[in-house]
C-alpha cells in the first residue's frame, strides 16, 4: 500500500474509531499503536522520498518534497513519543480525579484527529486546502485545552479560538488574494491554487497583490505560530490545557504555522523580487523575540514559562527565515526541529513534576532530583538544552544564526544578544531551585514515562556534537528549496 | 465616463450594498435573536449576490457555491445558534464596551479605510462584481469591530460567522470564488467550529451560569 497514503489514514481512521468506541481498556493500546504505525510510514515514505526525489499523491492535490517530508517525520515522531508519555500521565490524572473517563475517550481521539490535520496541512499542494487543515487543526485542540473543565482553562480555549479564528480569517483574505494574483497568469483551470504551479510562475505574479497577500497571510498564519503581538492565545492554551497538549502545541502546531509561511514566502520573493518578505518576517521575529524574552522573567507558572519560551524560539526562527540564504535557512530548519524535540521533552518532565508537587506554581515546586532524580535530571538537562548550551545542539543552530546576523544585519546582533541573555537568566534562575531545592514530596501512583524525554535529549545532544551526513544533505536542499 | 453598466453588474453592486447595510445594521442590534435573524438575511443576500454572479458570467461552479452559501448561512448555521440561544436562556440584551452611535462612527472610518485599501486590487480585477471588493472587506472589517465590542459569547460569535461572509463575497467579487473543493473545505471548517462553539457555551454556562465573557478574563500578565 502507498506509504503516503497510510501516513494519513492511520491518524484519520484511528481518531474516528476510538471516537466511536468510547474508552475502552485497549483504547490506550490502540493510540499507542496508531501512532507507532504513523511514525513508521512516514519514515519509510522519508526514506522513499530521500532516494526517488519528490512526488505526487491523489493527482495533485497532495504533493511531497524534501521540505515537508523532514517536517512529516517529525511530527510522526513527536506524536509517537508524546503518546508514550500520554499513557502514564493520563493515569495518574485520573488517579487524582482531574480527568472522567468520557473525556480521555475525547482526549485520545481528537489527538489522533489533530495529528491528521497536521499531517495534511504539511503535505497538501493546495494553498486552500492548506488553510482548511490549518483550521482544522484548531477546532481539533479547543476542547483539548478545555479538558479540565476549570475557569482558567475554558477561558484559555474560548481565547485560543476566537484569536486564532480571528487570525486565519486574515489567513484566508490573503490566500483569496494570492488565488486573485495566480488567477490572471494561470487562468480559471483550478490550478491556481496548486503550489507546484504557482512556483513556476512565481515572477509573473502581480507584486502588488503578492505583498499585500503575504502580509495578510503572515499576520493570520502567524497568530498560530505566536508571533508578537498577537502571541496572547499561545501562553493560556500551554498552560491551562493538558501537557500532552502543550508539548504537541508547542512542539508541532507552531512549526506547522510557520512552514505555511514559508511555503508562501517562496512565492512572494519570487513575484516582488526585493526583500520585503524577508524584512517583514525578521521585524515580526525580533519584536516576538524580545517581546516574550522580557516577559519569561515575571512568570509564576511553570508550563506558561516555557511558552513564552517557545514565542521566544519562535520569534528567533522566523528572525532566521526573515535573512533567508542556505546558512540563515539551514540554522532555521536545525533549530526548528530541535526546538520541537527539546521543548516535547521538557513538556514530558514538567508535567510529570507538576503531577507530582501537585501545582504548576514554580514556587511550590522544589527539590525534584531528590525526590525523583530522573525527573529532575530531564527538567535540568532540557533546560540547558533550550537555553543554548554546549554540546547540545540548540547551541549550534543558535550559534549559526547570530553569526550570520552579525555578518549581514550587524544591526541585530545586540537585539538578539540582549533577548537570548535575558532568557537565559529567567529560565535558569528559576529551574535551578526547582530541581535542587529543598523537599517533602510522595511518589506517584503510576510510575512517568521518562523515556522519551531522554530519547528526545540524546537526538538534540547527537545534533550538536554530529549531524549524520544525509541529515546534513536533506537540510541542504530544503534550504536550498526556500531560497 | 458614461459607461453603460449592465443590469447584473447593477443588481451585484445593489446586494452588496445590502450587505454592507446588513453589516451595520448588526453592529446596532442589541437583542441577540434579531442579530441572528440578521445574520441569515445576511447570508441569504449573499447566496442571491453570487447567483447573479454565476447567472450573468456562466459561471457553474458558482451555483454550487451559492447553494452552499444558503444551505449554511441562511438555513443551517442560524438555526444552530437559534436552539443555542433556546437551549441556554439567553433572554438579556446585548451589551457593548462602546455605545451605539460611537461603534457606528468608528465602522464608517473602516469602511473608507477599507475600500482604500481594495482600491489597488479592484483595479487590477477583471470580474464584473469587482466593485464590491472594497464593501466586502469593509464588512469583514465592520464584523471584526462586532467582535471587539460585544461582550457576550453568541454576539462575538455572529461576528466571527459574519466575517467569514464578508470573506466569501471577497472571493466572489475578486476571483468568482475559490476552487469548489477549497470551498467545501471552508464550509465544513465554519459547520465543525459551529459545532464545537455550542458545546463549548454550554461548558462555560456550566462553570460560570452566564455566557457572559467578561468572566473570561483572569488569565493576564500581572
Amino acid at each position: 500500500m502507498d506509504l503516503f497514503v497510510l501516513t494519513l489514514a492511520i491518524p484519520l481512521v484511528s481518531g474516528l474509531a476510538l471516537a466511536a468506541a468510547g474508552e475502552r481498556a485497549w483504547a490506550p493500546n490502540l493510540n499507542l499503536i496508531a501512532s507507532l504505525g504513523t511514525f513508521l510510514a512516514s519514515a519509510l515514505l522519508t526514506a522513499e522520498i530521500v532516494a526517488a526525489g519528490p512526488r505526487f499523491a491523489f493527482g495533485e492535490m497532495f504533493f511531497i518534497d524534501s521540505l515537508n517530508v523532514f517536517f512529516v517525520a517529525l511530527t510522526a515522531f513527536v506524536g509517537l513519543t508524546t503518546s508514550i508519555f500520554s499513557g502514564p500521565y493520563m493515569r495518574n490524572e485520573r488517579e487524582h480525579g482531574r480527568l472522567t473517563v468520557a473525556r480521555l475517550r475525547l482526549y485520545k481521539s481528537m489527538f489522533q484527529l489533530f495529528m491528521f490535520t497536521m499531517l495534511a496541512a504539511l503535505t497538501t499542494n493546495n494553498l486552500g486546502i492548506l488553510w482548511v487543515a490549518m483550521e482544522a487543526a484548531t477546532l481539533t485542540t479547543v476542547l483539548l485545552v478545555s479538558l479540565y473543565r476549570t475557569a482558567a482553562s475554558l477561558e484559555a480555549a474560548w481565547k485560543y479560538f476566537i484569536l486564532c479564528g480571528v487570525g486565519i480569517a486574515q489567513a484566508l483574505f490573503g490566500t483569496i488574494l494570492l488565488y486573485f494574483a495566480a488567477e490572471r497568469v494561470l487562468g480559471e483551470t483550478g490550478n491556481a491554487l496548486l503550489w507546484t504551479h504557482l512556483v513556476g510562475v512565481k515572477g509573473q505574479l502581480e507584486p502588488i497583490v503578492m505583498a499585500l497577500a503575504f502580509v495578510f497571510l503572515l499576520v493570520g498564519y502567524g497568530t498560530k505560530v505566536g508571533l508578537a503581538p498577537l502571541h496572547n492565545w499561545l501562553p493560556d492554551a500551554h498552560a491551562e490545557g493538558p501537557t500532552p497538549v502543550s508539548a504537541v502545541l508547542s512542539g508541532l502546531l507552531l512549526n506547522v504555522a510557520l512552514y505555511a509561511i514559508l511555503r508562501v514566502k517562496v512565492l512572494a520573493d519570487g513575484a516582488i523580487q526585493s526583500g520585503f518578505a524577508g524584512s517583514l518576517m525578521m521585524g515580526f521575529g525580533l519584536l516576538t523575540l524580545t517581546v516574550a524574552a522580557f516577559f519569561l522573567s515575571r512568570q509564576k507558572d511553570i508550563k506558561r514559562m516555557f511558552a513564552y519560551s517557545s514565542i521566544e524560539h519562535m520569534g528567533l526562527i522566523t528572525f532566521a527565515f526573515g535573512m533567508g540564504g542556505p546558512v540563515a535557512n539551514f540554522a532555521g530548519l536545525l533549530h526548528m526541529t530541535l526546538h520541537s524535540l527539546t521543548k516535547s521533552a521538557i513538556f514530558f518532565a514538567v508535567g510529570h513534576a507538576a503531577q507530582k508537587c501537585g501545582t504548576q506554581v514554580m514556587e511550590d515546586i522544589r527539590g525534584l532530583i531528590k525526590i525523583n532524580p530522573v525527573i529532575g535530571w530531564g527538567l535540568m538537562l532540557g533546560t540547558l538544552a533550550i537555553l543554548g548550551m554546549p554540546p547540545f545542539g540548540v547551541f549550534a543552530s543558535e550559534f549559526m544564526i547570530l553569526t550570520h546576523a552579525m555578518k549581514h544585519h550587524p544591526w541585530a546582533t545586540p537585539i538578539l544578544l540582549t533577548a537570548l541573555g535575558v532568557a537565559f537568566a529567567a529560565i535558569f534562575g528559576k529551574v535551578q531551585p526547582m530541581v535542587f531545592g529543598e523537599t517533602h514530596l510522595k511518589r506517584l501512583p503510576h510510575a512517568p514515562a521518562i523515556t522519551p524525554v531522554f530519547v528526545h535529549l540524546a537526538l538534540v545532544l547527537m545534533m550538536g556534537l554530529y549531524i549524520p551526513p544525509y541529515l546534513v544533505r536533506w537540510f541542504h536542499e530544503a534550504a536550498r528549496m526556500l531560497g | 465616463m458614461s459607461t453603460v453598466v449592465p443590469l447584473s453588474a447593477q443588481l451585484i453592486n445593489l446586494f452588496a450594498a445590502v450587505i454592507l447595510l446588513l453589516a451595520f445594521a448588526m453592529l446596532a442590534q442589541r437583542r441577540v435573536l434579531p442579530l441572528i435573524n440578521l445574520f441569515a438575511l445576511q447570508g441569504l443576500t449573499l447566496c442571491l449576490s453570487t447567483l447573479v454572479v454565476a447567472f450573468s458570467t456562466g459561471q457553474a461552479h458558482l451555483y454550487g457555491s451559492a447553494a452552499l452559501t444558503l444551505v449554511l448561512k441562511a438555513l443551517l448555521l442560524p438555526w444552530i445558534l437559534h436552539r443555542l440561544v433556546r437551549k441556554l436562556q439567553v433572554k438579556s440584551d446585548v451589551e457593548g464596551l462602546v455605545n451605539i452611535p460611537t461603534t457606528m462612527l468608528i465602522g464608517i472610518v473602516l469602511v473608507m479605510v477599507a475600500f482604500n485599501v481594495a482600491l489597488p486590487i479592484s483595479q487590477l480585477a477583471s470580474t464584473i462584481s469587482r466593485g464590491t471588493l472594497g464593501i466586502a472587506l469593509a464588512s469583514v472589517m465592520l464584523a471584526f469591530l462586532m467582535m471587539i465590542v460585544r461582550t457576550k459569547a453568541i454576539p462575538q460569535v455572529v461576528g466571527f460567522l459574519a466575517m467569514e461572509n464578508g470573506l466569501f463575497l471577497a472571493a466572489t467579487s475578486a476571483t468568482y470564488g475559490m476552487p469548489m473543493v477549497v470551498e467545501l473545505g471552508i464550509a465544513l471548517d465554519v459547520l465543525v467550529g459551529a459545532i464545537i462553539l455550542g458545546v463549548f457555551f454550554f461548558q462555560i454556562r456550566e462553570q460560570f451560569d452566564s455566557l457572559d465573557i467578561r468572566h473570561l478574563e483572569k488569565l493576564k500578565e500581572r
